[in-house]
């Protein structure tokens, strides 16, 4: 995840919770890591939130794959007072949106929908970049490149 | 796979507990997230029956310190053992960075161990990985019970390629930590070795 990318999206989810009136709005990768959030949910636990998501994304696409379906591009929870919207963007990554009276499904599907279309593309960008430079031999400026075992011993300390 | 973010400076890696049904791969996390003090840990994640059999995974993320300037994150998953829980499984083992095979050292069990091992390497090869080139690391649980195998069956029958050994009683913290300091230490080692350092 690369900063000016990362900048981009958080613009994005930032605009997307104004524009659905949602309560929070969190992207997080397939195998469980958050990758961008936004919202006024100050005390979530974020860490979770997107650990049971990827679960929940991954079972729900298990049991489209029994019956025959690529998958269910989206899900959606209605609670008592808050409701959970989750829905994919590019191929990798979940969009969760979290409103409540202030606003509607349909109103955060129609916004969700405008801001899938700006993530993919720039997840595509990363991806492209990515691509790039693997091709070119650009090493990352990888934090583990000069990792010690030092290093390492020291986290257990 | 690990997920770096340069922006925040985050990097997270996934571990996965395996093994048998009741092995002790759920006491394992369980253990960890005693111990660990509260700022190094989140919550510990539990879906599970009401019998407390895992149903579909724990979670525990782990937060180990910082290592050149990164935020270095740990998360620890278990599978549900049982086996016909394959298809859960198979979900959670996806983007995996390590794995730790947790043994039942107990005789009746042995079947079990090996059936699970080989339930590993297919459900590892279909997401694309080969055992043999992952970060692993084994653990023989349940040494203090009085029916169990020896150290050096259990070897013959579980162990692959020179992979790390620990023997534990996972209810009791012996050889958990270190279990899982050898794991994670095979993961950033193995992070330094593909960003060619």
């Amino acid at each position: 995840m690369y900063e000016q990318e990362y900048e981009q999206l958080k613009n994005v989810i930032t605009r997307l919770c104004a524009d659905a009136n949602a309560k929070f709005v969190f992207l997080v990768d397939k195998s469980g890591q958050q990758i961008a959030a936004h919202g006024e949910m100050l005390n979530l636990d974020t860490t979770s939130l997107a650990s049971l998501t990827a679960g929940n994304v991954a079972a729900t696409d298990g049991l489209a794959h029994l019956i025959g379906e690529r998958g269910f591009p989206v899900l959606s929870h209605e609670g008592e007072r808050d409701h959970m919207y989750i829905s994919k963007v590019a191929s990798h990554v979940i969009l969760v949106v979290i409103f409540d009276e202030r606003s509607s499904l349909g109103l955060v599907r129609l916004r969700v929908k405008r801001a899938t279309g700006e993530m993919t593309s720039i997840f595509e960008s990363i991806d492209s970049k990515v691509a790039r430079e693997r091709d070119v031999g650009v090493g990352f400026d990888s934090p583990f490149a000069e990792i010690t075992e030092d290093d390492i011993e020291a986290l257990f300390n | 796979m690990t997920f770096i973010n340069y922006a925040s400076r985050e990097i997270n890696c996934k571990i996965v507990y395996y093994g048998p049904g009741l092995g002790g791969k759920t006491t394992n996390l369980q253990y960890i997230y005693d111990s660990t003090a509260a700022q190094s840990k989140g919550k510990l994640i539990s879906l599970a029956t009401e019998t407390d059999r895992t149903l579909f995974f724990d979670f525990l993320p782990l937060d180990l310190g910082t290592v050149r300037g990164f935020k270095t994150r740990f998360h620890l998953y278990t599978v549900p053992g049982q086996v016909f829980y394959d298809a859960s499984r198979k979900l959670i083992l996806k983007g995996v960075d390590g794995v730790v095979f947790v043994a039942d050292s107990q005789r009746e069990r042995m079947d079990a161990n090996v059936e699970s091992l080989y339930n590993l390497e297919l459900n590892l090869k279909q997401h694309g990985y080969e055992l043999d080139k992952l970060p692993y690391v084994v653990q023989f649980n349940k040494r203090d019970l009085p029916n169990i195998v020896s150290y050096e069956d259990l070897k013959s029958e579980l162990a692959r390629n020179g992979e790390p050994i620990f023997e534990s009683v996972a209810n009791r913290g012996i050889g958990v930590f270190e279990t899982l300091k050898a794991v994670a230490k095979q993961v950033l080692m193995e992070l330094r070795k593909n960003s060619g350092g």
